[in-house]
């Protein structure tokens, strides 16, 4: 596999990362963590599969294992945290910044089918290989998510039971 | 026209364009006659495109050094043999080990630290580079290349459990040809570290460098790094880093790092 291929597909890993964990350096030490491990499995890449698929699986293994890692989950601090806030006037800068807080809310097992199929544009069966889930289960968390961040982009509490359409 | 209940899957379909053709007249009939639905549909379409106008900037950013040089070909990662042994790797394996109790201790120390914390981080010395350095300076030593030698193996580990509060002793390389000499207590960042020094049959010397100094609590796989004539190996695990310090070539530094893994992992 060639170096320039992993290349290519790091501003996206990075992006998913970011989105998913919320914070630049525990995202980038994801990142990092991922094309470690991708190197050192190298022989269970299959050549002609999807290299992208194959890489995002293995940053959502690892994130599974810091997550069930006991004892507390650290994060850095990152620069911006310390910057006194100056208030956007824009108000879909506001809204932005909402959309993050508001993420951050969503169980992760559903950001992470949220954030594939939105910002990946991966297909269904993609996000199924990848998380190693089923495909109904991919719909169900993806329909508790989004139904979850509207709720809670309206000020409304996410309600535990979701409309069946028949 | 079949008469297939629309789904919910169907609908999340429709919003990603990944309803088959044959469906979405079917869709489009359901949302004209149900306008709340249409809505919500439409809520779910905002949230996608505000998603990528957050994150899209990041695809434009420049890449970190760090993650730039990772997306390199690592030579070491050519041997069949380090595969293996990275594929044994797994954080589950390394939670379950005893260092873990011992955790407590650690972060009772880093706890004492806490004053002055943002001096510290900025003169902070990354593992490697301590390793190192203590190699450099201890290992061509003829007199007195440790404090407490391997004849006094128990009291050595006696005495550095005390220091360093967490049991830590020299593994064992005879089978991979190098002889504990002894040990020392060095300082590290912020307290005690320990370091064992190994020669084998050539007069080579190696050293291991113990430090319960890691704050950022992360486990990392092998790292490998390069302090001029010294090739160093190091992982974190938990509070652990340990490092791995010769001047022999990297595959043999790899075989010798493997071993030290191995019995960490089997107390």
């Amino acid at each position: 596999m060639e170096s320039s291929a992993i290349l290519t597909e790091l501003p996206r890993l990075r992006r998913y990362a970011r989105a998913l964990v919320g914070n630049r350096a525990a995202a980038d030490d994801l990142v990092q963590d991922t094309l470690e491990r991708a190197w050192s499995r190298l022989a269970q890449w299959r050549v002609g599969s999807d290299l992208r698929a194959w890489l995002f699986g293995i940053m959502h293994n690892l994130r599974v294992d810091q997550l069930r890692r006991p004892g507390l989950n650290t994060l850095p601090m990152e620069d911006e945290e310390f910057e006194v806030p100056i208030r956007a006037t824009q108000t879909d800068r506001l809204e932005l910044s909402d959309l993050e807080s508001s993420l951050a809310r969503l169980p992760e097992e559903q950001r992470a089918v949220l954030l594939l199929v939105a910002l990946e544009e991966m297909s269904y069966e993609d996000v199924a290989s990848t998380l190693e889930i089923p495909i109904g289960t991919v719909m169900s968390r993806l329909s508790r998510g989004r139904e979850r961040l509207r709720l809670i982009l309206q000020g409304r509490p996410p309600a535990v039971n979701l409309r069946v359409v028949r | 026209m079949t008469t297939h209940p629309i789904t919910e899957a169907d609908l999340h379909a429709y919003v990603d364009a990944q309803l088959p053709a044959d469906r979405h007249a079917e869709v489009m009939a359901y949302l004209a006659a149900e306008p709340a639905e249409a809505e919500r549909l439409q809520a779910y379409r905002a949230q996608k495109e505000a998603l990528r106008q957050l994150f899209d900037p990041l695809l434009e950013e420049e890449l970190p050094e760090k993650l730039r040089s990772l997306a390199e070909k690592p030579i070491a990662t050519v041997n069949a043999k380090k595969q293996s042994f990275l594929s044994r790797w797994s954080l589950q394996r390394i939670a379950a080990g005893v260092f873990i109790a011992l955790l407590g201790g650690a972060a009772g120390w880093l706890g004492h630290g806490q004053y002055q914390a943002n001096d510290r981080l900025a003169q902070m010395v990354p593992l490697p580079r301590q390793a190192a350095v203590a190699h450099v300076v201890y290992s061509p030593d003829v007199k007195r290349p440790v404090e407490v030698t391997a004849d006094q193996e128990d009291q050595l580990i006696k005495w550095l459990t005390k220091r360093l509060g967490t049991p830590v002793s020299p593994p064992k390389l005879g089978a991979l040809g190098f002889e504990l000499i002894g040990g020392r207590l060095l300082p590290g960042n912020t307290g005690p570290v320990a370091q064992f020094m190994y020669h084998d049959s050539s007069g080579q010397r190696l050293t291991i460098y113990v430090s319960t100094e890691n704050a950022s609590n992360r486990d990392t796989a092998f790292r490998f790094a390069k302090e001029g004539p010294v090739n160093v190996f190091y992982w974190v695990d938990g509070k652990f880093g340990y490092a791995l310090s010769a001047g022999i070539d990297k595959s043999e530094l790899a075989r010798v790092a493997t071993a030290v893994y191995d019995q960490l992992e089997r107390k």
